[in-house]
């Protein structure tokens, strides 16, 4: 086994994994950072935000209004500290980002642009036209490609962490041109895996979204937090669930139902505003757990428009005009006509709710620490908790760099402490185990189950259950049908046995994950009898402060279930109040 | 639900088990709005698991699934089976790039290049945080936006007769990079790049063949970026002659 | 170990019809330094006085001469048709947040073309 030593590793190289490395590599060069991700860094899934990232800068606009709105928008389940942390660093990282490259659109000024975006008071996303995570994501892989103490390990499979004494010493990574097995040493992990939302079948999230990061952690024994709150965002399309932007809704676009109508009004979002005239927070501006719920709503009463692909709405943004189109939503009309056979500037189009990105993630803390010293965590892969029960668009790409940073300094100041604490005998064992499990799998033979049908049975079996809305007997069969998915998972055989860059063996280590994190979304929501934010039961419709004004922590128990634990939330100035998004809210 | 039949036929190859990549060939059903990405998922998930390529957002901003479709670059994510319904379609990895495995091909060559341009902001003087953000007029910002939209999907380097030939051509996407970071107003650093932007292998070693933008699914036009490299490049050249280079 | 796939350094532009007309495009290039020679050659025949200048124009007569001038000419005009729809990609001319179309561009250039030549047809007494 090849052995790396390294001052900080950092698992994951998308938004949230350059920023960390970066600002290591700025602030003490003399360190030595690993950057290590299963593809190389312009393929992570930050490529694929479009809309926007939200940070304070118009003179219109407070800090406390961002506070509230997202406190409000995510129902009282956002960490206060973390939220007013966060809404005090957005504005100066996103001017980092325009310090560094990131061809942010203009006011004709040449200030920066911000647009609307759902659930905010006033406008403050900050976008690259509809290609904002993209160019994020490209000025900061080209940024970090300044500093020489950043030392890159592209196509590298990330196994397992090895930990002894309760402190996370590093992990083991597959070579994937090679099979080769590397045993890192470091003195702070940090992960940036992003999230899991391949374990449903429809989702905007690309295939390496599948939460190898927080699996790790998981079965390393921290406790992942909130997992059961999965945001489906209201707009993609059909049979390919690919994104269109809240910023289509940002620009004026409108969402009607079967007969045209504009049928959010009736959700509490109202009333219409005229078309082209946003009002901010209202209407097709509202959370986005709300409109999806909407959907669902409309579905059951039949006023949905049927396809081929099954039921949608329309998206109506034929009254914006071409220009407008072309210049703010290129992206979005591009992908409406390759992949739906529409043109926006022409006709609406037909969307329905997709999954799009877990609130949950690994439990840690304001500074990015997980329970296990040594170990931290940023971006869609953590559960810090800035985004509670439900994320408002345009925060995510945002709280990448915020607490990319502050997990930097943190994981800088561990690693400068008392140097006897890293202590690297023991972990060769736990390496070696770590590499028996995978030539378990690989020479497993007598399989009786295959990759793609185990997939298919735990993403049906999440839509159907831990879906928009949710009952205990959905989730209990869910939670069933899991248990017995990672029975089947070990029947399993691989029929490609090679080690160049062998997928058959990569999806089959990613299904595992999925699996793992499945179980802690199902059993999370059944033990949470009440609705909150994106998380809704049919049959606990209410929000229940008393009891559930907690996080939901789940533990891994090997084989069988997690076991679920409760962990308080954070209040500082903002007492749990009514989420009102109709044209009357003040 | 209308369905489409076609053939792929893929190249394989496996270092441990094969001299030489070898086709192979698979019969598909396909729905009608598949693109060629789906057809080759399905191949994967339930006729030959050992199938390997690189693919993630199905949606052509990743830069992950280039492949050669019929002898053209393109994206597989991107490719409407409709296009080769009731034939054979021959896939094959990247051009121009020695292949690690099936589809997979070695990008190292591309990762080094694209280093050696620089392609970040580079300031004489770093502005403050505090003092805002740089102000840049839509005017300024169109004048680069163009050469933004690279997704790095290796599509022109396959497409690009002089690569093909000379190794060392720093080649398209790469340079036109460069070309991005030298247009956009807020960075200070042409002449830093000009060492590597005008040697032989930098802009001159294109020929302007424009295969590039013509097989470019993101519309760069690289091509067009190369000869506006090779014009401000010999300016930047004679700038450094009376002592004006910059640097 | 990874595979390199050959590419023949002497017919990769036979795999592809736009390599193939990219190449012969190229080749163009030779009419021009064609024509530079013979525009040389009678610079030189100028100076060189009013007999050298008649060798000249009899070495400009006969079949294959003429066949020469006329394919010079003829190809001659094929690059510059090439090169002109190329050039606005070389040249983009921004006016405030549009660029000028490229047919705007070669336009320009085909006019400064043909006066120029009219110009110089008018010098030689062709009118």
């Amino acid at each position: 086994m090849q052995q790396i030593k390294t001052d900080i590793a950092i698992v994951g190289a998308g938004g949230a994994g350059l920023r960390t490395a970066i600002a290591i590599a700025e602030s003490h060069p003399d360190l030595k950072v690993a950057l290590i991700s299963k593809v190389y860094p312009m393929r992570s899934h930050t490529c694929a935000a479009e809309g926007g990232a939200a940070g304070v800068i118009k003179p219109d606009d407070s800090l406390d209004l961002h506070f509230n709105d997202t406190v409000g928008g995510g129902d009282w389940l956002s960490d206060q500290d973390v939220v007013e942390y966060f809404v005090n660093e957005a504005p100066k990282e996103l001017l980092q980002l325009d310090h560094w490259g990131c061809p942010w659109s203009r006011e004709s000024d040449g200030s920066v642009a911000v647009r609307p975006f759902g659930g905010m008071k006033i406008k403050r996303t900050w976008f690259a036209a509809d290609k904002s995570g993209f160019h994020i994501l490209h000025t900061l892989f080209q940024t970090s490609l300044k500093y020489p103490s950043i030392e890159r390990f592209d196509e590298f499979f990330t196994i397992d962490l090895t930990v002894t004494d309760g402190h996370c010493r590093g992990f083991v990574a597959m070579e994937m041109k090679s099979g080769q097995m590397y045993r890192f040493d470091a003195k702070a992990v940090i992960l940036a895996t992003g999230g899991a939302g391949r374990m449903f079948p429809f989702s905007t999230n690309g295939a390496i979204k599948t939460g190898d990061g927080t699996a790790m952690a998981y079965r390393a024994g921290v406790p992942t937090k909130d997992m059961e709150f999965v945001q489906y965002h209201p707009t993609g399309l059909l049979s390919t669930g690919i994104l269109l932007t809240e910023g289509c809704r940002g620009e004026g676009g409108v969402l009607r139902n079967k007969d045209g109508y504009r049928y959010l009004q009736d959700y509490g979002m109202g009333p219409e505003t005229p078309l082209g005239e946003t009002v901010l927070k209202t209407m097709e501006l509202g959370p986005r757990d709300r409109l999806s719920q909407a959907f669902w709503h409309e579905q059951q009463k039949g006023n949905t428009i049927p396809t081929r692909w099954g039921d949608s709405v329309h998206l109506d943004m034929t009254h914006l005009g071409e220009k407008h189109i072309d210049e703010r939503l290129p992206l979005v009309r591009d992908l409406s006509i390759t992949y739906a056979g529409v043109d926006p500037v022409k006709s609406p189009v037909p969307i329905r709710p997709v999954v799009h990105y877990m609130m949950g993630g690994i439990h840690t803390n304001i500074d990015a620490e997980t329970t296990m010293p040594g170990l931290y965590a940023v971006g869609e892969t953590a559960c810090a908790s800035l985004n509670g029960a439900n994320r408002l668009g345009s925060n995510s790409l945002t709280e990448l760099l915020v607490f990319g940073k502050r997990a930097a300094a943190n994981a800088i100041a561990y690693v400068r402490g008392d140097q006897s604490a890293f202590d690297y005998s023991g972990v060769q064992k736990q390496a070696d185990k770590i590499e028996s499990k995978v030539r378990e799998l690989l020479q497993r033979s007598g399989g009786t189950e295959s990759i793609a049908g185990i997939r298919k049975e735990m993403a049906d079996s999440l839509e159907n259950g831990a879906g928009i809305y949710r009952t205990e007997e959905t989730l209990q069969q869910t939670c069933d049908k899991l248990s017995e998915l990672r029975r089947r998972y070990l029947g399993i055989e691989l029929n490609d046995k090679s080690n160049v860059f062998n997928t058959d063996l990569y999806q089959a280590l990613e299904l595992g994950n999925l699996l793992e994190l499945a179980q802690t979304v199902a059993e999370g929501a059944l033990a949470r009898r009440e609705s909150r934010g994106s998380h809704q039961r049919l049959d606990h419709v209410a929000r229940d402060d008393d009891k559930f004004l907690k996080h939901t922590l789940a533990y891994y128990q090997g084989d069988e279930a997690p076991r679920i634990d409760y962990h308080d939330v954070v209040i500082t100035r903002s007492p749990p109040g009514v989420r009102d998004y109709s044209g009357e809210a003040k | 639900m209308s369905e489409i039949q076609i053939t792929l036929e893929i190249l394989r190859y496996d270092p441990e088990k094969d001299q030489e990549p070898h086709f192979q060939t698979y019969p598909v059903t396909c729905q009608d709005d598949w693109m060629v990405l789906d057809a080759m998922n399905h191949v994967k998930d339930h006729v030959d698991t050992t199938l390997s390529y690189r693919w993630s957002c199905h949606m052509a901003v990743c830069g992950s699934c280039g492949v050669m479709i019929d002898g053209a670059p393109k994206l597989a994510c991107k490719a409407p089976v409709r296009d080769y319904a009731d034939r054979t379609a021959r896939i094959e990895p990247l051009a121009n790039f020695p292949i690690e495995r099936d589809l997979v091909v070695v990008m190292d060559d591309f990762m080094d290049k694209l280093k050696r341009v620089k392609p970040y902001i580079i300031r004489k003087e770093e502005k403050s945080i505090e003092d805002g953000e740089h102000r840049q007029s839509p005017a300024e910002l169109k004048k680069f936006k163009q050469f933004t939209m690279c997704i790095n999907c290796l599509c022109c380097y396959a497409a690009c007769p002089q690569y093909a030939l000379i190794p060392e051509f720093i080649g398209p996407a790469a340079l036109t990079m460069a070309h991005r970071y030298n247009q956009d107003s807020r960075d200070q650093g042409q002449a830093d790049r000009q060492d590597e932007v005008a040697k032989p292998e930098g802009a001159w070693d294109c020929s302007f063949a424009g295969e590039c933008s013509e097989v470019c699914p993101k519309h760069v036009d690289p091509a067009g970026a190369l000869q506006q490299l090779k014009i401000a490049t010999t300016v930047q050249w004679y700038k450094g002659l009376i002592g004006m280079g910059g640097k | 170990m990874a595979y390199v796939r050959p590419v023949s350094k002497t017919t990769w532009y036979l795999a592809k019809r736009s390599y193939t007309v990219h190449m012969l495009q190229e080749l163009t290039s030779l009419f021009v330094a064609i024509f530079a020679l013979i525009l040389l050659w009678g610079i030189g025949a100028l100076a060189g006085g009013p007999e050298a200048y008649q060798r000249f124009l009899d070495g400009l007569t006969g079949p294959a001469m003429v066949t020469l001038l006329w394919v010079t000419t003829l190809v001659m005009c094929y690059h510059a048709i090439a090169w002109f729809s190329v050039t606005p990609k070389a040249m983009p001319i921004q006016h405030g947040e549009e660029f000028v179309p490229g047919s705007v561009i070669a336009g320009a250039h085909y006019a400064v073309w043909i006066v120029l030549s009219l110009i110089i047809l008018f010098l030689a007494g062709v009118f």
